[in-house]
């Protein structure tokens, strides 16, 4: 008997929310298994709630499940209780389909998009009944197989994980399925054999084939150990958006989960250039999916799905061409009787954007949320987020003016060079807006959410230095001092101390792996959650392997060192990166290659793609658009502009 | 319109909570295109109301629902079937009846609710005379929580029936679970406050309580006792879906 069921049912009654573990959503598949068809288990290492909405993880799902050569199925990390119980009677991880046990899938491949769930994933693997470290695994264990954003990383993962796939996953999965089934076929010969062709994969890398050399802390070179082993691995891109129009039949949770509405990707990657943001910088170029396949999916959505909710997903929803179209679109189709609201993450600051949301949100017009970052225009240049004072006063005059009541300001303190004046330009942004809530409505509250930077691999803040756990706390009190008084202002913190073990294991090599396990075996668990987050466990295990946090996390490093991902590339130059960092440092700003002149950052010419846009035009409105017309001079350093043919755009796409 | 429904929530759905079946019902309401009356304002719902919330984890064949539609002429035949295909497997309509005028919600009319529960922890003969013992007394006084505080009732008026039918059924293929049980039917009231099956075995397992367990609960009756009678919350005739129970288990 291959199902657990009988013997996880007489748990659920004791564990909260149990309604976690039953699976039975709309659109889940219930793939037959067969011996010649590869089966992997999709994992998202973080509660249900959490991980069921990843579109990542539903997308994967769907391909490999069309594929003759594979089956897919999904678990998420079982909550602490639920933990307890399966320990205390011997059940092992099981999938959420056929409440399979995990340990019987070719492959547990996980979704891994925030550093601090890495103990999870040890902890699933754990759960499944297999070795935590890849080199203790036997041939008749799964493969355990990696991909999403901290993959630009991958080294302090790289002792637990046989092979992480790099950037767009759509056709790499494929790939390793074909691997495999033939591995399979052989009889499971030899786990270093599957390896091998595996690592032969664009975009997959297999870091049991690379040896890393130290000098002391330093990380000298990370070397493939064999000639057919890439000594970079270059991350996958999907050229065109509009080829996968995934998922096709999104899963619609029995129980509550976030983003419980439907998800439409409208564009993957994104220009603004953003210097802290990862995801910007490793997702380029920008692909728009085609309007008429973005309300195809959206209507075909809604009528299976039930939702009155869509959400158009992207980096910065608003770029999309033709933005207020498409939501017109949506908004007026008579399939949707006028219930249906749009939503659209990651807002540009600007009086456009308002105008868009108070078209889409004629009801549940209750909050809106921009994110300024920085509280300095000094401290915006250097982050390369270009959002003026009066674009972000005239964004909010023009919200709370339309019939909102709250808005929300996310922040970042301890950004490179920053400043006490910076800092308390959060405070003095946040009490303006909030000055002028209160002149359109009483009891209008702004609330600013304020998070400690910490600097990514692959993007131009790779090489700064992060803020210590006091120095954060020190910015903190000063905001709590500057806006404790003020009326209709709120403060949020994230605790500095998730951020110090964040950066731990941002920037870390592989020697941080040790650190990892040890604050797993120490029961640190869930440490995306506060009331499971104790720092103790990290500082007690980087002191015990000898490792400092000062040279991990608090210093500069130099253009000369050995980056731990320097073997990784999303396709961007090192040259572009430390010039934008350069430029940062002199506050020098870069406008987006999507409506300006190409820069060759890489993303593009590297791989022989390019922007795919419906409008060469930018958006209107706001300081935003071309980076023009800011009211300050725009100061681009010296550096080769080369102008390729066929950079640019393409329209009709 | 409106429309009082009668529907089941059987096998792994029953660990599903009240409010998920109320978001299930929205989004199917909507998959099937039914025409429903929204609440006005600034988060408009759709105008359902629910009966008596049921316990997560236990199973029923006797939830009821009334939905407002903003039309005169559906055919409710139909609507069984069609909402049926627009819920997850394991809720199924089972009736539909179209209402006339105004009509008490079915919070305020429902009086008891008959369950049908595994006991575990003692075989049937035990658990009977426990049963007995119970039905003699004159109180069975038992703490029990309700939103978070502990309150110390005599349960003993809200015990209307119980009656041990026999042994339990074979639970689950392959679950080996030794422990003796029973299976119990009983009517428990609703009104000053609702007895639960699992307070129903406190009561029973008195003076030490915690002697009995409960396993596999299912709702299977909601009753309106007034004037003197008894009846369902839908009236004779209710068009029934006979096979739904058989669809989902």
């Amino acid at each position: 008997m291959t199902s657990l069921w009988p013997r996880i049912e007489p748990i659920l009654a004791t564990v909260q929310k149990p309604a976690r573990y039953i699976g039975g959503e709309d659109g889940v598949r219930t793939p037959a298994h067969r011996a010649d068809k590869v089966a992997w288990l999709l994992l998202y290492p973080d509660a249900y709630e959490i991980g069921l909405p990843n579109q990542g993880l539903q997308i994967l799902y769907e391909l490999l499940n069309e594929r003759e050569d594979a089956v897919a199925e999904r678990s998420y990390a079982p909550w602490v209780d639920m933990e307890a119980q399966m320990r205390a009677r011997g059940l092992p991880l099981f999938s959420l389909e056929t409440h399979r046990a995990a340990g019987a899938f070719d492959v547990l491949a996980f979704n891994l998009s925030a550093e601090l769930i890495y103990t999870n994933v040890l902890n699933c693997i754990d759960l499944a009944g297999v070795p935590v470290r890849a080199a203790g695994r036997r041939s008749s264990d799964p493969l355990v197989i990696a991909g999403g954003h901290c993959t630009f990383n991958p080294e302090p993962l790289a002792d637990f994980v046989d092979a992480f796939v790099i950037g767009d996953g759509e056709e790499a999965v494929g790939e390793i399925s074909a691997v495999l089934a033939e591995w399979k076929r052989s009889g499971r010969a030899s786990r270093h054999d599957a390896l091998r062709a595996l690592a032969r994969i664009p975009g997959v890398y297999v870091p049991s084939l690379y040896e890393v050399t130290y000098d002391g802390p330093a990380v000298v070179a990370v070397t493939p150990l064999h000639p057919d082993v890439p000594a970079i691995v270059e991350k996958r891109t999907i050229s065109d958006l509009g080829e996968w129009p995934y998922p096709r039949t999104q899963l619609v949770p029995l129980t509550e989960v976030v983003h419980d509405r439907l998800n439409v990707e409208i564009f993957r990657g994104c220009t603004r250039g953003c210097r802290f943001c990862q995801a910007g910088m490793i997702t380029r170029p920008v692909r728009e999916r085609p309007a008429a396949q973005v309300r195809q999916m959206v209507s075909d959505g809604l009528a299976r799905t039930g939702y009155d909710e869509v959400t158009l997903t992207s980096l910065s929803s608003a770029d999309y061409s033709h933005i207020d179209s498409v939501v017109g679109g949506i908004i007026n189709d008579p399939m949707c009787n006028g219930q249906v609201s749009v939503s659209l993450p990651s807002l540009r600051v600007d009086a456009f954007t308002v105008g868009i949301a108070s078209e889409i949100q004629k009801v549940r017009r209750t909050g809106l949320t921009f994110a300024p970052e920085g509280g300095t225009w000094r401290m915006r240049k250097v982050i390369n987020k270009l959002i003026t004072e009066d674009d972000l006063y005239g964004a909010v005059e023009s919200a709370f003016s339309q019939g909102w009541r709250r808005i929300k300001l996310y922040f970042l303190i301890g950004l490179p060079t920053e400043t006490s004046e910076d800092v308390l330009g959060i405070a003095s942004l946040v009490a303006q807006c909030a000055a002028i809530g209160r002149s359109h409505v009483k009891g209008a509250t702004v609330s600013a959410s304020v998070g400690g930077f910490v600097p990514k691999a692959q993007t131009p803040f790779q090489w700064a230095r992060q803020d210590t756990v006091g120095e954060l706390r020190a910015k903190v009190s000063l905001l709590q001092d500057a806006l404790g008084k003020t009326k209709g202002a709120q403060l949020k913190w994230h605790d500095p101390r998730a951020t110090l073990a964040e950066g731990i294991a941002s920037r870390g090599d592989r020697r941080i792996g040790a650190v990892i396990e040890d604050v797993w075996r120490a029961g640190g668990t869930f440490q995306e959650w506060s009331e499971h987050f104790s720092l103790d466990r990290w500082t007690a295990a980087m002191e015990r392997h000898g490792l400092s946090p000062d040279w991990y996390v608090h210093r500069m490093r130099p253009s000369s060192e050995v980056l731990p991902w320097a073997h990784i590339s999303a396709g961007l130059h090192h040259d572009f990166l430390w010039q934008d960092w350069q430029d940062a440092l002199a506050e020098a700003v870069l406008e987006d290659c999507r409506w300006t002149p190409c820069y060759d950052c890489g993303a593009c010419t590297g791989f022989g793609i390019e922007h795919v846009v419906a409008s060469t035009l930018p958006p209107a409105g706001g300081s935003q658009g071309t980076g023009q017309d800011l009211g300050v001079p725009v100061s681009l350093s010296a550096r080769p502009r080369p102008v390729l043919t066929g950079m640019g755009s393409r329209s009709g796409a | 319109m409106k429309v009082r429904f009668r529907f089941v929530k059987l096998g792994k759905i029953r660990w599903t909570g009240h409010r998920d079946v109320a978001r299930m019902w929205e989004r199917g309401l909507r998959r099937a295109q039914l025409p429903v009356v929204y609440t006005g304002g600034f988060t408009p719902r759709p105008k359902v109301s629910f009966g008596l919330a049921l316990p997560t984890g236990h199973e029923s064949v006797a939830e009821y629902l009334d939905v407002e539609f903003a039309t005169a002429d559906l055919d409710v035949v139909s609507l069984p079937a069609r909402m049926s295909a627009a819920l997850p497997a394991g809720l199924d309509v089972t009736a539909a009846v179209a209402i006339d005028g105004p009509i008490d919600s079915l919070q305020e009319s429902v009086t008891s609710c008959e369950w049908e529960l595994e006991a575990v922890g003692a075989p049937p003969d035990e658990v009977a005379a426990l049963v007995e013992r119970a039905l003699s007394a004159d109180s069975l006084v038992i703490t029990r929580e309700r939103k978070g505080v502990s309150v110390v009732d005599d349960v003993r008026p809200a015990i209307l029936s119980v009656r041990v039918i026999g042994p339990p059924p074979c639970i689950a293929e392959g679950y080996v679970d030794h422990s003796p049980g029973a299976m119990v039917v009983a009517e428990l009231a609703v009104h000053p406050r609702s007895l639960r099956p699992a307070e129903l075995l406190t009561a029973l397992s008195l003076p030490h309580s915690g002697g009995l367990r409960e396993g596999h609960v299912r709702r299977t009756y909601q009753w309106i006792q007034r004037d003197g009678a008894r009846r369902e919350p839908l009236p004779l005739g209710a068009t029934n879906a006979p096979h739904a129970e058989v669809r989902a288990s």
